[in-house]
C-alpha cells in the first residue's frame, strides 16, 4: 500500500507540473504580443497623439479622428447588432428545436464563417456603390454583419444555461411567457450576455477588412455618417504599409491605443456586471 | 390527526375525467377527484405513477412541455379552468416546486413580490405585503433584517419557505406543492410540514409526496396513484388503515414502491 500511495503521489505531482508548464507555454504568445506592442508603441504616446489629427510625414500627428471614428462606427453597429444578435439568440434558445430556428442557427454559423473581407465587399456592393461614396454608415453596416453571428450564438448558450426551474417558477406565478423570457430568463442571463456583447464590441473594434473599402479613412474630424470616417484599424494598416519609419512607429502606438481601449472596455463592463449581479453566488 | 371524516366541507376544486399525455405516452388515465376547500390533499404513489403530472395539470404547467396534451375538466367554484387563459388560472392556483427556486437576481423582498413585479403591477402596500407573506411562510423573523440580501444567502429550507411566501403573495386560492420537502433535511422538513398545517386554515392545498409518513402527518385526504390511474382516494386515515384496494394496502404498508 505505501508503495502504491507514493507512486500515485509522484504521478499526481508530475501531472500538475505538466499542466502548469502548458499554462506557461500558452501565456508566451500573449505576453510576448503585449510586450512587443508596449515596447514599440509606448514611446510615441503623448496627449497630442490621442487628440490630434494625423499630420503629414515628418510632423507630430495623432489618431484623434481614428479613436472617435472607431467608437462612432462600432457604436452605430451596436445599435443594430445587439438587439438583433441578442433577440435572435433568445429566440434560438427558446424555440431551438423547430425547423425554422434550426435553419436560422445553421445560417448564423455560415455567416460567422464568412471571411470579414467578403463582408466588406458585400457592404461595398450594397451601400457604397448605390450611395456613390465611401461612408461611415457602410462601415458600421459591415461591422454589424461581423458582430451579429457570435453574439447570437453566445446569447443562445447563456440563455440555455438559465435553469428551467426559474422559468417554471415565473410561469407558475401567472407571469405570461413573453414576460418570463424578458424579465426572468434574460435578466438571469444578463451577465453572460453583457460579456458576449462586449466581446462582439471588441471584435468590431478590431476589424480592419470590413472597413477598408466601406468607411475608407479620413484625415479630418468627421461625425457625418454619410462621409468617409477614420478608424484605428485602418489607420494602423495605412501607417504600417507606408514606407516611412516614423509612420511605422505611429502604427505601433495606434495599436497600443486600440489594445488599451478594448482592454478598458472589457474591464469596465466586467466590473459593472459584477456589481449589479452581486447575488449570483 | 385529522377531523376530515366528521364534516363534509365544500368542494373547492373538482377534477373531472382528466387525461394527460407526453407525446404518445398516456400518463394520466381518466382521473376524477373532488378536492375539498381548506384541506390538505396528499397525492401518493410510486415513481412514475403520474402524481407529478397530475398536479402539473392542475395549474396547466403540464401542457407547456413539447408534445404534451391534456383533456378533461378542471372546475373551481363552478368555473371550468380548462377554458380560461392559463396565465389567469395560475394566479389562482399557485405552485411550490421540488427544489427551492428563488430568483437569484432579485433580493429576498423582491422575490416575495415577484408575482406582481414580473407582471408589471405596482404594489402600493409593498412592505405590509412582504411582511404578511413572509410571516405566513414562517420566515419573517429570520429575514426581516436582511430583506435586501440575495436569496442565495439563505439555507435550502429558508429558500423553500421564501418560495412558499412568493406563491402566497399572489393570494391564490389553491396551493400546489410538488414534493416540497424532498430536497430538505429533517428539521427543515418538519418546519415545512408545520407550515402546511397552518396554511390550510386559509388555503386549499394539494401536496405530492414520496414520503408516506409525511402524507399521514400533514394531510386530511389522500389519493393513491398507480401507473397513471387513480386507484383509491379518501380520508387519509381510511387510506392508511383500511384501504379498499389491495394495491393501496400493499403500497402503504411498504410491500412495493
Amino acid at each position: 500500500m505505501p508503495w502504491r500511495l507514493s507512486s500515485r503521489l509522484v504521478v499526481n505531482h508530475l501531472a500538475t507540473a505538466v499542466c502548469g508548464a502548458m499554462v506557461l507555454v500558452a501565456f508566451v504568445p500573449l505576453v510576448s504580443l503585449l510586450w512587443l506592442v508596449i515596447s514599440k508603441g509606448a514611446g510615441g504616446l503623448s496627449l497630442g497623439f490621442f487628440v490630434n489629427r494625423p499630420a503629414p510625414m515628418g510632423e507630430a500627428g495623432g489618431v484623434g479622428p481614428a479613436i472617435v471614428g472607431t467608437f462612432f462606427m462600432v457604436g452605430m453597429a451596436c445599435l443594430v447588432a445587439i438587439p438583433l444578435g441578442v433577440g435572435a439568440g433568445v429566440y434560438l434558445a427558446e424555440h431551438g428545436s423547430r425547423p425554422f430556428p434550426r435553419t436560422v442557427r445553421f445560417l448564423t454559423e455560415v455567416l460567422s464563417g464568412v471571411p470579414s473581407i467578403v463582408v466588406g465587399v458585400v457592404a461595398y456592393a450594397v451601400l457604397v456603390v448605390p450611395m456613390k461614396r465611401f461612408s461611415a454608415l457602410a462601415g458600421a453596416f459591415a461591422l454589424s454583419l461581423v458582430m451579429v453571428p457570435p453574439l447570437a450564438r453566445s446569447t443562445e448558450e447563456f440563455v440555455r444555461l438559465v435553469p428551467v426551474t426559474l422559468r417554471e417558477a415565473s410561469l407558475a406565478l401567472g407571469v405570461p411567457a413573453w414576460r418570463t423570457s424578458l424579465r426572468v430568463v434574460l435578466r438571469t442571463a444578463l451577465g453572460g450576455i453583457a460579456t458576449a456583447a462586449l466581446l462582439a464590441v471588441a471584435r468590431g473594434a478590431g476589424e480592419t477588412a470590413p472597413l477598408l473599402f466601406t468607411a475608407l479613412n479620413n484625415q479630418y474630424w468627421s461625425l457625418r455618417p454619410d462621409q468617409p470616417m477614420a478608424s484605428l484599424t485602418v489607420q494602423i494598416y495605412n501607417y504600417a504599409i507606408s514606407p516611412y519609419e516614423s509612420w511605422h512607429e505611429q502604427a505601433w502606438s495606434a495599436a497600443l491605443v486600440l489594445l488599451m481601449l478594448v482592454g478598458l472596455l472589457n474591464l469596465g463592463a466586467r466590473l459593472a456586471v459584477r456589481d449589479r449581479v452581486g447575488g449570483r453566488r | 390527526m385529522n377531523d376530515a371524516g366528521s364534516r363534509s366541507p365544500r368542494t373547492k376544486l373538482n377534477v373531472e375525467h382528466l387525461q394527460a399525455w407526453y407525446g404518445t405516452n398516456h400518463a394520466l388515465k381518466d382521473v376524477s377527484l373532488a378536492i375539498p376547500e381548506r384541506s390538505v390533499y396528499a397525492i401518493i404513489g410510486p415513481s412514475g405513477c403520474g402524481k407529478s403530472t397530475f398536479i402539473r395539470c392542475l395549474n396547466r404547467m403540464h401542457e407547456l412541455l413539447p408534445g404534451a396534451r391534456t383533456e378533461g375538466r378542471l372546475v373551481i367554484d363552478g368555473e371550468d379552468l380548462m377554458k380560461v387563459n392559463p396565465v389567469q388560472l395560475r394566479r389562482r392556483v399557485g405552485m411550490v416546486f421540488q427544489r427551492p427556486n428563488p430568483f437569484p437576481t432579485m433580493s429576498i423582498a423582491d422575490n416575495v413580490l415577484a408575482g406582481m413585479k414580473l407582471n408589471g403591477v405596482g404594489v402600493d402596500d409593498a412592505e405590509s405585503r412582504i411582511e404578511k407573506a413572509l410571516a405566513q411562510a414562517a420566515l419573517w423573523d429570520e429575514v426581516k433584517d436582511r430583506l435586501g440580501a440575495s436569496p442565495m444567502s439563505l439555507s435550502g429550507g429558508q429558500q423553500q419557505r421564501l418560495c412558499i411566501a412568493r406563491a402566497l403573495a399572489v393570494e391564490p386560492e389553491v396551493l400546489l406543492m410538488d414534493e416540497p420537502a424532498s430536497a430538505l433535511d429533517p428539521i427543515a422538513t418538519s418546519r415545512i410540514e408545520d407550515l402546511i398545517h397552518d396554511l390550510k386554515q386559509n388555503y386549499t392545498i394539494v401536496i405530492v409526496t414520496h414520503n408516506m409518513q409525511q402524507a399521514g402527518r400533514t394531510s386530511d385526504f389522500t389519493a393513491f396513484f398507480y401507473l397513471g390511474e387513480l386507484v383509491e382516494a379518501g380520508p387519509t386515515a381510511q387510506i392508511f388503515e383500511s384501504p379498499r384496494e389491495q394495491r393501496t394496502e400493499d403500497y402503504v404498508t411498504g410491500k412495493f414502491g
